[in-house]
């Protein structure tokens, strides 16, 4: 009997090795850890259970019978993170370059349908040289099959890639369709078309890391979600995420105890709008005096800066951020802040996550460029999450809420629960110099009365009491008692039922 | 004459709050007057009525005078207060004054005039048995008559071009042959340097010591001293710290200074508050430098040893009250120091750091616990804003103690708790300078900063006590913030997560060794015994640990072995970012595994940014100099950036070619951004 059990510890400690110590080292040598160390660090210390370790490949072309290495090339399994349950794979580079095959497919495909049955997130670890060529189909096939369960689980649980080496070609597809992707500097790159072929093809010449680093993905192309200096701190920031995030599309996001009173009042954001309309100031500081601690975990950071998006706590709870910041652009909506900030609100609408919006947005930017990058279709986007989501939905003006982009920015007429807006608020159609302009074309040489126009403007129309008026402000608050207020208005819409018409699903302006 | 009812505060910042706080006491209403940057100022806001006087330039509000007049008149003040710079010494205004009947708080216009000149002032010290530099102030015809003469002065001397300027045709002498060859090449280079070859010689003060006497007169021929203050810590002649007394005079010398300087103020029927500044050597020996007819910055060092509110006697003495003490009533009183908070990044050669407070909490005045007192004068509050157009001090952080060390201990812990963000400030500086041992030894000249930090600063040195304790409290807040953690809801049932109690520690910072430490935390609550193992020298010490931190607040205030160790965090990825005592340290906790796991990442360098041209300050670039392609030399303008009103001409450090231009007349820069790259020449 004891033999037998020798031999399971035995198979086990071999599997564990994956493509060997020289190989391990290899790893090491590059910086970046196996894909055990990784789940080590990932999971709670002695919860991961792992799946399908004895697994092999079928393949017998090209000599590959003569070589078979448990698990082939893909860690599988489950653990949890502060106590709470979710499934992993990790792809294991020192085994075949981590290079997917039928049975590492199927692998990742078992772990996903867990996930969906049992209501858990699933973190993937990509760290893979692609397809295994010596499969031909069969690997596409697992590919594929790969994305079917991403497409499935999209909405149901929350998916979140982690790229820690190589994922290029049709490997970078399965990240895509998930919820969020984080990179990991200097030895990380996604891309469809690799440097080589790229140099073939169009002459162009560029290096891995221009071309799908973490810089390109997080800044250019916004393909990431954020990028972190190694594998130690991108895992430590996955587990920081996770803990705003709810288990799956009916669990309500997770609470936690929390050491900041909800009435908590901050005298000096009574200052923080500036006394001139046309100066910047960072809405960043606003998102971090609400919050719970301070603790904001941004997503896009470095890409779209006109729009800030991310997750804050407030009275312990999990709370989706949408910001216009004013130190960007003005504040203004472009196509790609309109894309980052819907596909965020989406995602929080998914999972149950209320949004609050803070505004101070002078309109869409203006420009050929964005007309012709169809801002029209983009900004629709926006619209259209934040009028589909049933969430509960909060929203601060804080400043300037002009035009098209007022009805874009959570107003009250999408189905919002709150719209508070502070005394400096601006609720127009237009700034004051724009509308005189139309609206007093004939005193235009006359530079007395033009004053004398925008000055009854501002009074009449740059301020939240014509809104208030109307009741599309609920209450004009004090700066310093926001966070008071929204956890408040949070309180009240928490148990909020509220039913888009039955349909198979909406056709959302892509 | 009859009491002042209301007080203009012709001033802003902290100087008019001061004012302001000793009018109310004395029950006189006060007036502000702000320009359209301090409209939501804390002067305007403490004052009983605000006038508007115009735009933020200086030279077309503070300093304009018919505004203030103006001002007076309107809101019937009856006295007006000038706070120090803007109008504070000017004579015109306080004559001005005078003519409209209004009383002016400071000293006659005749001390202004006398002493606002520099040789009027010396000849008047003269006169009254002031010790001045000695020289000889009329030309020296050969190299004979100019070692007759420094040999009368006394050696060392100094041996100056009267044109001179920036060290230029300035030499030191400490004998006969050095003033023989010196006289001569001074001349030479007088001649070629400025075409005006006249030399004259003084005595060179070694180990100087900036050392002033306060003063108070009244209306009435009195005038007594309030013992001195040292201002020796000063950045190119910017003050930054200063203490009372100074812990280099003696009673003799003290006594003898302060006689000088009565004598001094009695020449010119001085009424006010007022400060005689001296020069002083390493032998003691005093010499005049001028004479400060105002209130000074760092008065409250002097109220705080004296008990006297200066504020107060400058405005009985306006009012013509006598004064209400003697020379005998002063005592001098414990030990009190002075440090100047200035919004200004001493990691970047103290560049000024305008902006918003996003964070101003500033230590709670009072008594503290070792008897000492914390007083802070300031103008400011959070969400307030330091404006690119004034002076860009924060706060003046004093204390006061039984005696040196108490008072530096309480500046230590006052610092620590200092809170600010938004801005870059010097309370890193401040800090370093406190421990420093030349400090704590009042081993101190007015050379002090330039010899200790000749490169600038780039932190203080690190202390290996203190990082183990920060590595022992740091591991505890991790400790209590994964615990939190561990009680999210929907974990599972009897399978929570369990949080060890073994912390490995590892801490780097610039301006020590990188060390790591194994931290074993025992007990679960109030005070925790922490082993720490210090992994390069084997050494396992038990530290007492009490901690009432909760995440997210950046001070982070613990008890370590019985005795209060406070420093700054900030999470950041697997840690702490952790500011204490001008060190910067980033902290991170792992368990013991991640921490073997932490030894294979990649050692990241900082990129090598030596061809590239970064932006020093947020600004607008106003022109950019060199195109792509061309060779430029050592010491080159390359670029000019517009910040707080003043234009910076960017330069290059060495020669080599512009590869790359990024920024265009017009754009917005903010700190580090990319101007442009170069490539070294082959």
């Amino acid at each position: 009997m004891s033999d037998i059990l020798d031999q399971l510890q035995a198979r086990r400690d071999e599997a564990k090795l994956g493509g060997g110590q020289r190989r391990i080292d290899g790893q090491h040598a590059k910086g970046k850890l196996t894909a055990r160390e990784r789940l080590e660090l990932l999971l709670d210390p002695g919860s991961f259970e792992e799946f399908d370790m004895f697994v092999t490949h079928r393949s017998t072309d090209f000599g590959m019978e003569k070589t078979k290495m448990a698990g082939d090339g893909v860690v599988t399994g489950w653990g949890t993170i502060n106590g709470r349950k979710t499934f992993v794979f990790a792809q294991d580079f020192t085994v075949f370059g981590g290079s997917l095959s039928e049975t590492h497919a199927k692998k990742i495909n078992k772990v996903q349908e867990m996930a969906m049955r049992h209501g858990a997130p699933i973190i993937g670890l990509q760290d893979s040289g692609g397809a295994r060529i010596q499969e031909g189909v069969a690997a596409l096939a697992g590919y594929t099959d790969v994305f079917q369960n991403n497409i499935l689980a999209s909405g149901v649980i929350p998916q979140i890639s982690v790229i820690m080496g190589p994922s290029a070609g049709g490997a970078v597809y399965s990240p895509a369709l998930t919820d969020f992707i984080f990179m990991v500097r200097d030895s990380s790159y996604m891309f469809l078309t690799g440097p080589d072929v790229l140099k073939t093809v169009t002459n162009e010449v560029v290096t891995a890391e221009e071309l799908g680093g973490a810089k390109t993905h997080t800044s250019k192309s916004s393909v990431a979600d954020g990028a972190y200096d190694n594998d130690m701190q991108a895992l430590s920031e996955i587990r920081r995420l996770f803990d705003f995030l709810p288990l799956n599309n009916r669990s309500g996001s997770p609470v936690r105890p929390f050491y900041d009173a909800h009435d908590r009042i901050d005298e000096s954001l009574d200052t923080l709008v500036p006394d001139n309309p046309n100066l910047p100031y960072d809405m960043k500081e606003l998102v971090v005096k609400l919050a719970d601690e301070g603790d904001f975990f941004e997503i896009q950071e470095d890409y779209a800066k006109n729009i800030l998006c991310g997750f804050i706590r407030l009275e312990g709870q999990t709370v989706g951020v949408v910001a216009n910041q004013p130190l960007v652009l003005a504040g203004c909506l472009d196509s790609n802040a309109s894309r980052k900030a819907a596909r965020f609100i989406r995602f929080c609408d998914c999972f149950e996550i209320p949004v609050l919006s803070l505004v101070d947005v002078p309109g869409f930017l203006p420009g050929t460029d964005q007309e012709y990058g169809g801002v029209i279709k983009h900004g629709a986007k926006l619209l259209y999450a934040y009028g589909e989501a049933t969430v509960p939905k909060v929203t601060v003006i804080t400043r300037k809420a002009y035009g098209g982009a007022y009805c874009v920015m959570s107003p009250k007429h999408l189905r919002n629960d709150i719209n508070y807006a502070w005394p400096t608020a601006q609720i127009a159609v237009m700034g004051a110099k724009g509308a005189v302009e139309i609206l007093h074309r004939k005193d235009l040489d006359d530079a007395e009365k033009t004053a004398e126009h925008v000055a009854d403007y501002e009074e009449k129309f740059l301020s939240p009491f014509r809104a208030a008026e109307r009741g599309y402000i609920d209450e004009v608050i004090q700066p310093r008692s926001t966070r008071k207020r929204i956890c408040r208005a949070l309180a009240l819409a928490k148990d909020k039922k509220l039913e888009n018409p039955w349909k198979k699903h909406g056709n959302l302006p892509l | 004459m009859t009491k002042i009812k209301k007080i203009l505060i012709a001033n802003r910042g902290e100087i008019a709050c001061r004012v302001i706080k000793t009018a109310r006491k004395m029950g006189i209403k006060t007036v502000a007057v702000y320009s359209d940057a301090d409209k939501n100022a804390l002067h305007v806001r403490m004052a009983d009525e605000a006038v508007h006087i115009g735009p933020p330039a200086v030279n077309q509000s503070y300093l304009v005078m018919e505004k203030i007049i103006k001002a007076v008149e309107d809101t019937g003040a009856d006295a007006v207060h000038p706070g120090y710079g803007f109008l504070s010494e000017n004579p015109e205004f306080a004559k001005l004054l005078a003519k409209k009947k209004i009383a002016f708080i400071g000293p006659n216009p005749h001390a202004i005039v006398s002493m606002g000149d520099k040789i009027t002032s010396k000849k008047l010290a003269q006169d009254a048995g002031v010790s001045c530099v000695p020289g000889h102030m009329g030309l020296i015809e050969d190299a004979d008559e100019a070692v007759k003469i420094a040999n009368k002065v006394g050696y060392p001397v100094m041996i100056k071009a009267s044109a001179g300027g920036g060290g230029k045709g300035m030499r030191i002498a400490w004998n006969d042959e050095e003033a023989r060859e010196g006289f001569q090449s001074s001349k030479n280079e007088a001649a070629t340097s400025f075409g005006d070859d006249r030399i004259f010689i003084e005595k060179f003060v070694t180990q100087p010591r900036h050392i002033e006497i306060q003063v108070l007169g009244d209306k009435h021929g009195n005038c007594i001293y309030l013992g001195e203050r040292e201002c020796s810590i000063q950045r190119r002649n910017q003050k930054v710290i200063e203490e009372a007394p100074s812990p280099f005079l003696d009673e003799e010398t003290r006594a003898a200074m302060g006689a000088e300087s009565v004598a001094l103020a009695k020449a010119v029927n001085y009424d006010s508050a007022g400060t005689v500044e001296f020069i002083v050597d390493g032998d003691k020996n005093f010499y005049f430098l001028e004479m400060n007819t105002r209130l000074q910055v760092e008065h409250p060092v002097t109220e705080l040893i004296t008990g006297v509110d200066l504020v107060e006697q400058m405005i009985r003495s306006a009012q013509g009250e006598e004064l209400n003490m003697s020379q005998d009533d002063v005592t001098l009183t414990g030990w009190a120091l002075e440090s100047r908070i200035y919004a200004e990044d001493p990691y970047r050669n103290f560049l000024p750091s305008i902006g918003r407070l996003k964070r101003y909490r500033p230590p709670a005045e009072g008594k503290v616990e070792s008897g000492a007192i914390v007083r802070n004068d300031t103008g400011v509050f959070e969400g307030g804003e330091i404006s690119m157009f004034y002076d860009p001090m924060i706060a003046k952080l004093c204390t006061w103690g039984d005696d040196r060390g108490i008072a530096i201990d309480a500046m230590k812990v006052a610092l620590d708790n200092f809170e600010l963000d938004g801005i870059g400030h010097n309370i890193p500086f401040l800090q370093a300078v406190y421990d420093h041992d030349r400090f704590a030894r009042g081993d101190i000249t007015t050379a002090f900063i330039a010899e200790e930090y000749p490169d600038g600063f780039l932190g203080a040195p690190e202390n290996a006590g203190h990082t183990r304790k920060i590595a022992a409290v740091c591991a505890l807040m991790h400790d209590i913030k994964e615990h939190r953690a561990a009680q999210i809801s929907g974990s599972l049932p009897n399978h929570a997560r369990h949080v060890p109690d073994e912390w490995a520690v590892a801490v780097k910072s610039p301006t020590g060794e990188d060390r790591t430490y194994s931290a074993d935390i025992n007990g679960d609550s109030g005070l925790r015994t922490i082993v720490m193992n210090d992994d390069s020298d084997k050494a396992a010490l038990e530290l007492e640990v009490g901690l009432n931190w909760r995440p997210g607040e950046e001070t982070v205030r613990a008890f370590v072995d019985s005795r209060a160790f406070t420093f700054k965090a900030r999470a950041i990825p697997e840690g702490y970012r952790v500011w204490h005592r001008g060190v910067i340290f980033d902290v991170a906790v792992r368990n013991p595994r991640a921490a073997e796991l932490a030894k294979l990442m990649p050692i990241k360098l900082a990129p090598d940014t030596s061809n590239l041209l970064l932006c020093p300050m947020p600004g607008v670039v106003v022109s950019v100099l060199v195109e792509e392609g061309q060779t430029v030399e050592d010491g080159q303008a390359l670029a000019v950036v517009e910040a707080m009103k003043m234009e910076n001409t960017l330069r290059a450090e060495s020669r080599c070619v512009v590869s790359k231009v990024n920024a265009s007349a017009g754009d917005n820069l903010a700190v580090d951004d990319v101007i442009m790259e170069f490539e070294k020449p082959e």
